[in-house]
């Protein structure tokens, strides 16, 4: 082992040697520092490691079922990181440390400048009228800026804001449950929350999804607008958050009487908080809007349909979200 | 060897003189200059390891049915975008090794340029002749923010649908043209996603990467041509630069760190789990959880989200400022627009026009350093705010009482936090002059004492 070491040491000491003598003769650049042979060991270890490491992943890659994600993180991010202790290693102990002190580049070239801004200059002298010349090319490149950006908008319905508006619901439509079941008003039971859409349409589309929730009838103090959109206490609202459109997905139903007096539905990305008895008035949190409440009623049979549009446009606001009803 | 290689270079393209003068480029010593250095490297990761991705992700939002061989998602309808990160995760050797390596370099990236940031602000090392160097430095920050966004909204499973609805609501909200603008985007209303996924996807792997690399050209150009700054310990000067060249001694500590980064973040994608998409399901627009949480760079904008009154400020029927717009644009066009200008506003104040190459500590600038963790203050406020639904959990604390606190915090401790700041700057100035004072009194009286010896 001490051979091996000593023969190793040798054969690096001769090559440096070797670079060393050629240089010497023309006076070196970067100043003289004595070898280091025991560093030298420990970064040909450190460099053995990383190929181990390297050769692990590999084998662990062709044997593994993919699962095996932390072997082969393992191993990877040892060899890296054996390869940066022995950069370390050689840049403390085997590159000659030393310390440049140099000018700093110039602030600036005040006569160079000059000669630019005179190059620029004189380029136009032959231009008599430059104010002119200045609007003509503003013209044309503010022109030919606006040509090249036109076809921007065939990416999208930029002028048509109105589809914001489009809903599935009209009246008669029966509201089913993800699997397309019609739901029937008894299957709404207090205290539990429930996810409707449109019958036949895409359970994708904004306007589609509703929240169902059952109240006492006697707790319902809908606005003078809203009356009468509730099926016997089973109230419909968009489960579209009016904030950022997420979907409403927690209802708080009145556990602990002092603390939460009063269901709510809850967004929980930013934790807008609707009153479901109040059509859907905004309690706490960011949203800007009551929650869109649906008219349903109760059919001959049972099932849930509504009996028109919602109050409002479904979804996060925007600026003419006050100004029209949802389609149609 | 050697000499064969750089004698056929030097020989085809004349650049052994610059090629000397660049291996003997001065690098001052501070461990606070490896920062950037570390964004560069985690960079390299992302590109590397995005590559790799961009041959088993499907940029496709098309409907299909999951039939692979993880069980809890068996049978779901998911879009083929989710599916095939799925595939990445489970069935592509090394895929999830490589995916999470992926995510983790996306946070080490951006923490390791917001760490930057914050050494050259509190040093002072933006002033001129710096000045683009830092307007391109914030302009990569912003890109990248942008960039990680649209890479996990990408996958589209539930978390990155619910983020993405979110996106498109901060979009809708801005005044008198927001709705229009997503209609552009989305190709019509949300989730209007069909359109979307190739934009997204062209603009995650080719648009923003090949800007944020040629800004980074450029912000590596500009660093070389004016050289680095650097502190004043001993014989540095604004005219002299003391550090170490490039070659021998800054190359393998360079390439130190370079390896090192790697190695981190490969262990971090290995071993430390991070968005694992199979167990959030695919989004649907009626799904949400919750408990969502965003990757750290993105919570001062959910905090800002979460932290505003509900108001929609309307005029006559007309809603002029919808919610999301102060939290979601507002609030970070505020902080960036601060960060971007800062160095100007600094000049009106100080009417500093000279060149700079010695930063300086924070203390040296107590004024600076008081706004600047003024404003810190206020967007860690908001960010731990965004917080405040794991803290309600976690510590059985109120949501509510939570939320009020937070917003009088975050107008009322910023100028606490910015007065505590310059009073310490200024307490630790005093205490060198005293210590000075100190040393030269008894440089003196030792001098006297000495005097009065010698005489007979």
């Amino acid at each position: 082992m001490t051979r091996l070491r000593d023969a190793l040491v040798a054969g690096l000491a001769l090559l440096a040697g070797k670079i060393g003598g050629t240089r010497e003769s023309r006076g070196r650049i970067v100043p003289e520092q004595p070898a280091e042979p025991r560093a030298e060991l420990l970064v040909l270890l450190l460099l053995g490691l990383a190929s181990a490491g390297a050769v692990a992943f590999i084998v662990l890659y062709a044997v593994s079922i993919p699962s095996q994600t932390q072997y082969l993180g393992l191993s990877l991010g040892l060899s890296l990181l054996f390869v940066a202790a022995a950069l370390i290693v050689t840049s403390h102990r085997l590159v000659v440390t030393e310390e440049l002190e140099e000018d700093y580049p110039p602030e600036e070239h005040v006569a160079e400048q000059e000669r630019v801004v005179q190059l620029l200059e004189e380029g136009g002298d032959r231009l008599t009228r430059r104010r002119l010349f200045r609007l003509g090319l503003l013209g044309a490149g503010g022109t030919l800026g606006l040509a090249l950006l036109t076809p921007v908008l065939s990416l999208g319905p930029f002028f048509e804001t109105k589809l914001y508006l489009g809903t599935p619901w009209r009246r008669g439509r029966r509201l089913v449950d993800e699997n397309g079941r019609p739901w029937r008003a008894d299957d709404i039971e207090r205290d539990d929350f429930y996810t409707a859409f449109a019958e036949g349409a895409d359970m994708e589309e904004l306007g589609s999804p509703l929240v169902l929730v059952r109240l006492p009838p006697g707790d319902l103090r809908l606005p003078e607008h809203l009356r009468g959109y509730d099926a016997g206490g089973i109230v419909a609202y968009s489960k579209i958050c009016t904030h950022a459109g997420c979907a409403i997905a927690m209802y708080r139903a009145p556990l602990f009487q002092p603390a939460e007096p009063r269901p709510a539905l809850v967004c929980p990305c930013h934790y807008s908080t609707f009153d479901p008895a109040t059509g859907g008035a905004v309690l706490f949190g960011p949203a800007g809007r009551p929650l869109p409440m649906l008219p349903i009623e109760a059919d001959g049979r049972g099932f849930l349909r509504a009996k028109g549009n919602f109050d409002g446009p479904v979804g996060p606001s925007w600026w003419g979200v006050r100004m029209w009803r949802p389609n149609p | 060897m050697i000499r064969g290689a750089v004698r056929y270079i030097d020989r085809r393209s004349r650049t052994a003189p610059f090629v000397r003068k660049a291996l003997r480029y001065v690098f001052p010593d501070h461990w606070s200059f490896l920062l950037g250095e570390v964004a560069l490297y985690a960079f390299i990761v992302l590109v590397a390891t995005g590559i790799y991705l961009t041959l088993f992700f499907v940029d496709s939002t098309a409907p299909t049915v999951y039939h692979g061989p993880y069980l809890p998602l068996q049978g779901q309808h998911m879009s083929e975008a989710y599916a095939s990160v799925v595939n990445i995760s489970t069935t592509v050797k090394a895929g999830l090794l490589i995916r999470q390596t992926h995510h983790w370099a996306a946070n080490v990236f951006i923490a390791a340029i917001v760490l930057h940031l914050f050494r050259i602000f509190f040093t002072g090392a933006y002033r001129k002749p710096r000045e683009l160097t830092y307007l391109i430095g914030v302009t990569m920050l912003t890109l990248a923010l942008l960039e990680a966004y649209l890479g996990y909204s990408m996958v589209d499973d539930l978390l990155s649908g619910m983020g993405l609805a979110i996106g498109w609501s901060v979009g809708m909200s801005i005044p008198f043209f927001g709705a229009n603008l997503m209609s552009l985007l989305f190709h019509g209303p949300f989730p209007g996603q069909s359109a979307l996924w190739p934009r997204m996807y062209v603009a995650h792997v080719f648009l923003l990467p090949v800007l944020i690399g040629t800004l980074l050209a450029l912000h590596l150009t500009l660093v070389a041509l004016r050289h680095h700054t650097q502190f004043r310990r001993r014989r540095e000067t604004e005219r002299r630069v003391v550090g170490v060249p490039a070659w021998p001694g800054q190359t393998p500590r360079s390439l130190g760190l370079a390896f090192a980064t790697a190695g981190v973040l490969f262990l971090l994608g290995g071993l430390v789990q991070t968005n694992p998409v199979w167990l959030w399901g695919p989004y649907h627009m009626y799904v949400a959880t919750n408990g969502a949480q965003p990757d750290w760079y993105l919570g001062w904008l959910i905090g800002g989200l979460r932290l505003m009154p509900g108001f929609d400020v309307v005029i006559d029927g007309y809603t002029l400022v919808p919610n999301p717009f102060w939290g979601g644009v507002a609030f970070p066009v505020v902080v960036l627009g601060f960060v971007y200008l800062w160095p100007w506003i600094e000049r009106r104040f100080t009417g500093d026009e000279a060149y700079h190459n010695i930063v300086e500590r924070p203390r040296d600038a107590p004024w600076r350093t008081a706004v600047g963790i003024g404003v810190l203050s206020w967007v860690f406020i908001v960010f731990v705010a965004g917080s405040s639904d794991r803290a309600a959990v976690l510590f059985g604390l109120s949501y509510t009482g939570q939320i009020w606190f937070y917003r009088v915090a975050a107008l009322v401790l910023p100028f606490v936090f910015g007065l505590i700041a310059y009073r310490v700057c200024n307490g630790l100035v005093a205490g060198e002059r005293v210590e000075e004072d100190r040393k030269r009194a008894e440089a003196e009286a030792r001098l006297a004492h000495a005097e009065a010896v010698t005489k007979p």
